[in-house]
């Protein structure tokens, strides 16, 4: 009986991952090629953003990827003066919530945006983040 | 309809440190709830135990507890809804008599939340949040309200000095409160000094002064049947609504972001359970984690309009004398929360306001009164109506 490998390419996704294996772990292979994706029930065309493997709505777990393109609008964000163990060196940084119409995108503000730049409503655009150590995450952009 | 009660109410006093284990700590708020109902532990014949289990070293408190506590061969039961377990906790109280197959049941909350450093809890609370799509970008909790805070004060001017009037106002009770963590007074002026701890900022447009401390404590809720509750207790509290609620845990999934879609779904079938509403409450505790979930809870529960919390927190009406008083026992802003223990402690002071035992900061012939209990960041709701 030979050792399958696991999969925990998720271990590799933000700043500190909390996380290693998801049936959607291709994500992390569509940020390394520059892409932010999301997945759309071929069933009954449901599309999810964070990815699922599994549509809640009609149960079917056939899913394809779509990219998260163009810009969304700012919905709301928040620039931490503290930060949890482990991303302490991150400080001070923004995260922030981006509505795409179909879906809406958590994740954070790209570093040299500062508070003051921001405000509800703006366009911004959700693009891949490489980071030190072969580790990767997405941040918004402004256009 | 009088078909469960609570008989009893009680808690430690919170504090920073406990110098105790966990199973003394909940001790000590199961011995003040059963000196207030006056009775033995004899007369419990089940027990729930309420915390958020990633703050415990000891795996299991439940059963650790029934040993310790006297309820041994009772049945007992863990529960978790991260900082509203009390409140779930209650509602399976409920049920269980409810349902005829227990008649007193004890109601049992702690945390200790010093067992742990406090990075490591701030990290663990984060990790109450989406771990998968949301912790990995550095999310807290204080951010996640933070965000709440941004999007109310963009829709309807809310200004960070209506959410330090909160504050101020949780001080002024949590003063009187030998309970309480923080006692210390807070006025408007510190959230303006730059010199001032309270003014710093901690994730913006959130403040040190619009945060609630960790505290370790207990607390307890006694709960019996109809027919036990008249043969044990001569101020028997009714529990007359009970409304549960949950919400997509990541900020992506959600589309309410001025007031917590929990708390307004839990409300409702609250208040239609009780077949009452917002003008009918004498009292109440809501969830005051930070100053803005205060706020977000007075237009959420229909104490306020939309945007209009602002108005109700400047013009008082949330005092001792105002139209309706909220967290007269200076809220978990001035009390601290032991997250498991908090909803327990909510509860009681609304049992000891319908009572008549509320001393200093008793509401005259309240005969209404309301917990408001969020666990998460509107992750869970909860919403109890009581009444005489
Ligand atoms: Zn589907």
């Amino acid at each position: 009986m030979g050792k399958k490998e696991k999969d925990e390419r998720f271990r590799k996704f933000g700043t500190v991952s909390f996380t290693g294996t998801t049936r959607v772990n291709d994500f992390i292979d569509h940020l390394e090629q520059g892409k932010v994706t999301g997945t759309r029930c071929k069933s009954c065309g449901n599309t999810f953003f964070p990815p699922r493997a599994d549509c809640w709505a009609c149960r079917s777990s056939e899913m394809e990827w779509f990219d998260v393109q163009g810009t969304g609008r700012l919905v709301t964000f928040s620039t931490l003066a503290f930060g949890p163990k482990g991303f302490e060196g991150d400080l001070p940084y923004t995260i922030a919530l981006v509505d795409f119409g179909a879906y809406k995108v958590f994740g954070r503000i790209a570093d040299g945006i500062v508070e003051s730049d921001l405000s509800i409503g703006m366009a911004l655009a959700a693009k891949a983040n490489p980071l030190a150590d072969g580790r990767i995450n997405y941040v918004f952009h402004k256009q | 309809m009088n078909d469960v009660a609570i008989i009893g109410a009680g808690q430690s006093t919170f504090v920073r440190y406990y110098p105790g284990s966990v199973r003394e700590l909940a001790f000590e708020g199961f011995s003040d709830a059963l000196g207030h109902a006056g009775i033995a532990a004899a007369d419990i014949d089940a027990s729930v135990v309420c915390s958020a289990p990633e703050y415990d070293l000891q795996r299991s408190p439940a059963g650790v507890f029934a040993e310790y506590l006297g309820l041994n061969p009772g049945p007992t039961f863990y529960v978790e809804t991260l900082c509203s377990s009390g409140s779930t906790g209650l509602k399976l109280a409920y049920s269980l008599i409810k349902s005829g197959l227990h008649d007193v049941v004890a109601v049992v909350g702690f945390q200790k939340m010093s067992e742990i450093s406090s990075a490591e809890t701030q990290e663990r609370m984060g990790r109450g949040a989406d771990i998968q799509w949301e912790s990995p970008f550095g999310t807290m909790m204080p951010a996640y309200y933070a965000m709440y805070a941004r999007a109310h004060m963009n829709a309807y001017g809310t200004a960070p000095e209506d959410l330090a009037a909160i504050r101020v106002k949780a001080s002024t009770y949590g003063q009187l409160n030998d309970r309480a963590v923080y006692r210390k007074a807070v006025t408007a002026d510190m959230f303006t000094d730059p010199d001032n701890m309270m003014s710093g900022s901690v994730a913006s447009p959130l403040r040190v002064g619009d945060c609630c401390a960790n505290a370790d404590g207990s607390s307890c809720i006694i709960v019996a049947s109809a027919e036990r509750a008249k043969s044990l207790c001569d101020k028997p509290v009714w529990i007359r609504g009970i409304g549960s609620s949950s919400a997509p845990v990541n900020l992506a999934g959600r589309d309410l972001f001025t007031g917590l879609a929990v708390a307004r779904e839990a409300a409702g079938q609250a208040y239609k359970m009780a077949g009452i509403g917002p003008k009918d409450v004498d009292v109440a505790e809501v969830h005051d984690c930070f100053t803005i979930a205060e706020m977000m809870a007075y237009e959420d529960l229909g104490f306020a309009g939309p945007g209009e919390g602002r108005d109700l927190i400047n013009g008082k009406e949330t005092y001792l004398n105002g139209s309706i008083p909220v967290n007269v026992d200076g809220g978990l802003l001035s009390k601290g929360h032991p997250i498991g223990a908090t909803g327990g402690s909510q509860i009681r002071t609304i049992v000891l306001q319908l009572r008549g035992e509320a001393g200093e900061i008793q509401v005259p012939d309240a005969s209404v009164g309301l917990v408001h209990n969020i666990g998460g960041v509107g992750l869970y709701g909860n919403v109890t109506i009581l009444g005489r």
